[in-house]
């Protein structure tokens, strides 16, 4: 794993939401094809910095970021980089299951395949299909395609999501808490899911739950009060931290 | 000596009875109104109404059909000029909400709110009958577009507020620019909630007469020249009912009758937009 090529490199990135910062000072690197968890108590700003990666903080108000995040070694955040190209090669998955409500199954995972240019429904399902297949939900929904989405359960509509941001094949998958609002059972699929996708995608999952970030990563990042406290392989990081203030969260005794 | 429990039924009963009084006089007037247009106004509704236009002062028979048409035409217009307008003001107090410009026109739209029809009339008047030399269907159009205006664009703004931002970021970390979440997230899914203010607001300009007074005019004569003065049901009934003749009378009853038939119809398209929202989400 440590030998994998850097897919993406946050370098002394800093978030503010006006003049407060919620990130100080990360530089953190994603190697392609692992999975990097980021753990941390509530407030640590762990997800402002996922947010930072693919250009989603700055929308919020009053937001701003300092800082450079490399994706394939150029800077996104580079003057002339549009944040909507950006925001193709990076998707992203959020702590509540968000379709839209207003288009189909089928269509909520051609959503991002069509904004590119491909628009019939023979165009878009093949991709699809392969999407929902990768998202482990096809043979749950492959006989109700028209469906509304809102119909799904609530773990069924997370992995909908996770196979609308997959489908446009991005280079990096960033997963927000994805099963903070799942039961156990929904819980566990897209764990085993998120090990299927880093075959073909550099994914990095923000978790409050430390037994979830065990289970599913590769390499695994603390952050507290807005910095990156330390960073490592996942095994090290829950049994031998170099750190004091990880080695008190792990075992569980703040946050 | 009654019991706790007791004690509190009977309280429970006491303010429950008075809700149902205090909704049963709400309703009142409405189902007064309702019933005495439906007594007074019914026997006058036969084919020569809608087919036929008014008689002459003191002549009996005819119809309202010119104001009907009118109504059609002038509101018509209304609608084309104030729901893009408030459609669109709407969108962007939404999606901008915090900006100086947002702030000034969410304030003028409220204060817009609550101006008196008239003073729309009386606006138009001077902006579009005086410059134009004479009444028209037109300027009436213009006067109601005025004042669906505020209503369009605060329904449309608390419309697409009520969409969840997790769907605006859905659309973005896809790639959706900024103009596509909008418009195909935002607005889209708004959209069953913008018709329906957009239907209310209809309903409301339909049965205004103040404004037209100045604009529209009225007009005994069946035209379909929005660039002439026109007859429309609110003015027709305001026009008869203060007429000393019988017949016109009986007139403006039908035409009372017909008018809130229109309203509740839009009504009914409404709800029935609403509904299929609910069903659907």
């Amino acid at each position: 794993m440590a030998e994998a090529l850097p897919r993406l490199e946050a370098r002394q990135l800093t978030a503010r939401f006006g003049p407060t910062p919620a990130v100080r000072d990360v530089t953190l690197t994603f190697r392609a094809n692992t999975v990097t968890a980021i753990i941390g108590p509530s407030g640590c700003g762990k997800s402002t910095f996922l947010r930072c990666l693919n250009r989603l903080h700055e929308l919020s108000r009053q937001a701003s970021v300092d800082g450079q995040v490399l994706l394939d070694g150029d800077d996104i955040y580079a003057p002339d980089v549009n944040p909507v190209g950006v925001r193709r090669r990076i998707g992203m998955v959020f702590q509540q299951a968000n379709p839209f409500p207003t288009l189909s199954i089928f269509d909520n995972v051609a959503a991002g395949l069509r904004i590119n240019g491909r628009r019939s429904r023979r165009d878009v399902a093949e991709p699809v299909e392969r999407a929902l297949r990768g998202a482990a939900l096809w043979d749950e929904v492959k006989d109700r395609l028209d469906a509304n989405p809102l119909g799904l359960s609530g773990g069924q509509q997370q992995r909908l999501c996770i196979a609308r941001a997959i489908a446009p094949t991005p280079d990096v998958l960033l997963l927000d808490e994805p099963t903070s609002a799942l039961d156990p059972i929904a819980t566990q699929s897209i764990e085993e899911l998120v090990q299927e996708l880093k075959r073909d995608f550099t994914v990095v999952i923000v978790t409050h739950n430390m037994q979830q970030a065990a289970r599913v990563s590769d390499s695994t990042a603390f952050f507290y009060l807005g910095e990156l406290v330390e960073h490592d392989v996942t095994t090290r990081m829950f049994t031998a931290p170099s750190e004091a203030r990880t080695e008190a969260y792990v075992t569980g005794r703040f946050g | 000596m009654i019991s706790r429990v007791a004690r509190r039924r009977l309280q429970s009963h006491v303010m429950t009875g008075l809700t149902v009084v205090a909704a049963l006089l709400a309703l009142l007037p409405l189902f007064a109104i309702f019933a005495d247009l439906v007594l007074k106004g019914a026997s006058s509704l036969n084919w020569d109404f809608f087919v036929r236009n008014p008689p002459a002062a003191g002549a009996t028979g005819g119809g309202v059909a010119n104001a009907i048409v009118g109504t059609l035409l002038v509101v018509g217009v209304g609608g084309l000029i104030g729901l893009p307008v408030g459609i669109g003001a709407g969108v962007y107090l939404a999606e901008y909400p915090h900006t100086p410009f947002a702030r000034t026109v969410r304030f003028v739209a409220d204060v817009l709110n609550g101006t008196p029809s008239v003073i729309a009339g009386i606006f138009v008047w001077i902006w579009v009958v005086r410059p134009m030399g004479h009444f028209s269907g037109f300027s009436g159009g213009v006067a109601l577009a005025v004042l669906m205006l505020p209503m369009v664009t605060r329904t449309t703004e608390e419309m697409v507020r009520l969409v969840p931002q997790s769907l605006r970021e859905a659309a973005l970390a896809l790639g959706y620019p900024r103009w596509r979440t909008t418009l195909q997230v935002m607005v889209r899914t708004a959209w069953p909630g913008i018709l329906t203010g957009a239907l209310v607001a209809v309903a409301r300009i339909a049965g205004e007469t103040a404004p037209l007074l100045f604009t529209a005019l009225g007009n005994l004569n069946f035209k379909t020249d929005l660039l002439q003065p026109m007859q429309t049901l609110s003015l027709q009934i305001y026009v008869f009912a203060t007429s000393p003749f019988a017949a016109w009378h009986r007139l403006a009853w039908g035409a009372a009758l017909v008018l809130m038939a229109m309203v509740l119809v839009i009504g009914l398209l409404a709800r029935a937009v609403t509904r299929s929202r609910l069903t659907d989400g």
